[in-house]
């Protein structure tokens, strides 16, 4: 049984990782990337990692796979769009990307990892722990990232709109 | 209870961050090199989680994989700008027409 779910949630995210990265309609590799996104919260949960499963579908889905749609929405002319650059780089591309693979692959293979999981512990409440005692300053910290990319999208995305008691 | 071996979710991950390498170096759309960044940056966090699972002591894998969820939002959120600006100025929104300062 964990076998049969952990390959549906597998094919899953890596079928829909293919239509994002090689599909030719945009919206396609949109909604692919809703597919993957939810292959990998189903993936958190077979890992017991319950909270950071909600946590991936709150951020990726909620907010970051909107933020995508309002640009593609905002941008694209979805008919026409090429699948790549004709003028080169492929063969290369793919040279490079399949030693990443072979290296990945074989480092997964012939490590000696740890064959048997720990029992399952539920992590929410350790991990509220983990981040307002040992990992406070890295915490505020990212709440400190988030702000400033909030104001700096703003600030990018904006139209430049002079108002009337502005100068020059 | 978890009888999946460590090697399939680490095979999973690299996969799914092989895909997004690909589609970050073939493709010339900008929002699917962003969304292909996002493949990337997910298939990282599923490799610290699947570490997490086998070493549970203090959960320092998924806090990580909550740190790089944070930043990959931030840089969600400014790259997406970065393109909304880009094409009011060009257009268009073909990384190879990101060209201004080549001549």
């Amino acid at each position: 049984m964990p076998a049969t779910v952990f390959l549906a949630l597998a094919a899953l995210t890596l079928v829909s990782a293919g239509i994002v990265a090689f599909s030719k309609n945009i919206i396609y590799s949109t909604l692919g990337l809703l597919g993957t996104f939810l292959g990998i919260a189903g993936l958190y949960v077979t890992l017991s990692a319950d909270f950071l499963s909600a946590v991936q579908i709150l951020v990726y889905v909620g907010g970051t796979l909107t933020l995508i749609l309002f640009a593609v929405m905002l941008t694209a002319r979805i008919d026409k769009m090429k699948v790549s650059n004709p003028s080169g780089g492929i063969v290369p591309a793919f040279v490079l990307v399949a030693l990443l693979l072979v290296a990945l692959g074989t480092v997964a293979a012939q490590t000696a990892w740890p064959s048997e999981a720990r029992p399952v512990m539920p992590s929410t409440a350790k991990l509220g722990h983990a981040f307002l005692g040992e990992y406070l300053l890295p915490f505020e910290l990212g709440s400190i990232v988030l702000l400033g990319a909030m104001i700096g999208s703003v600030v990018l995305a904006r139209r430049a709109v002079k108002r009337s008691w502005e100068k020059g | 209870m978890n009888s999946i071996p460590l090697e399939y979710f680490l095979l999973v991950a690299a996969l799914l961050f092989v895909i997004g390498a690909v589609g970050f170096l073939l493709r010339r759309n900008l929002l699917v090199l962003l969304m292909s960044i996002e493949l990337m940056l997910n298939a990282t966090n599923l490799t610290l989680v699947a570490y997490n699972r086998f070493r549970p002591e203090n959960h320092a894998g998924q806090i990580f994989a909550f740190f790089v969820i944070a930043v990959a939002a931030a840089e969600a959120a400014v790259g997406l700008a970065i393109v909304l600006a880009f094409f009011r100025v060009r257009r268009t929104i073909r990384s190879d027409d990101a060209d201004l300062l080549r001549n």
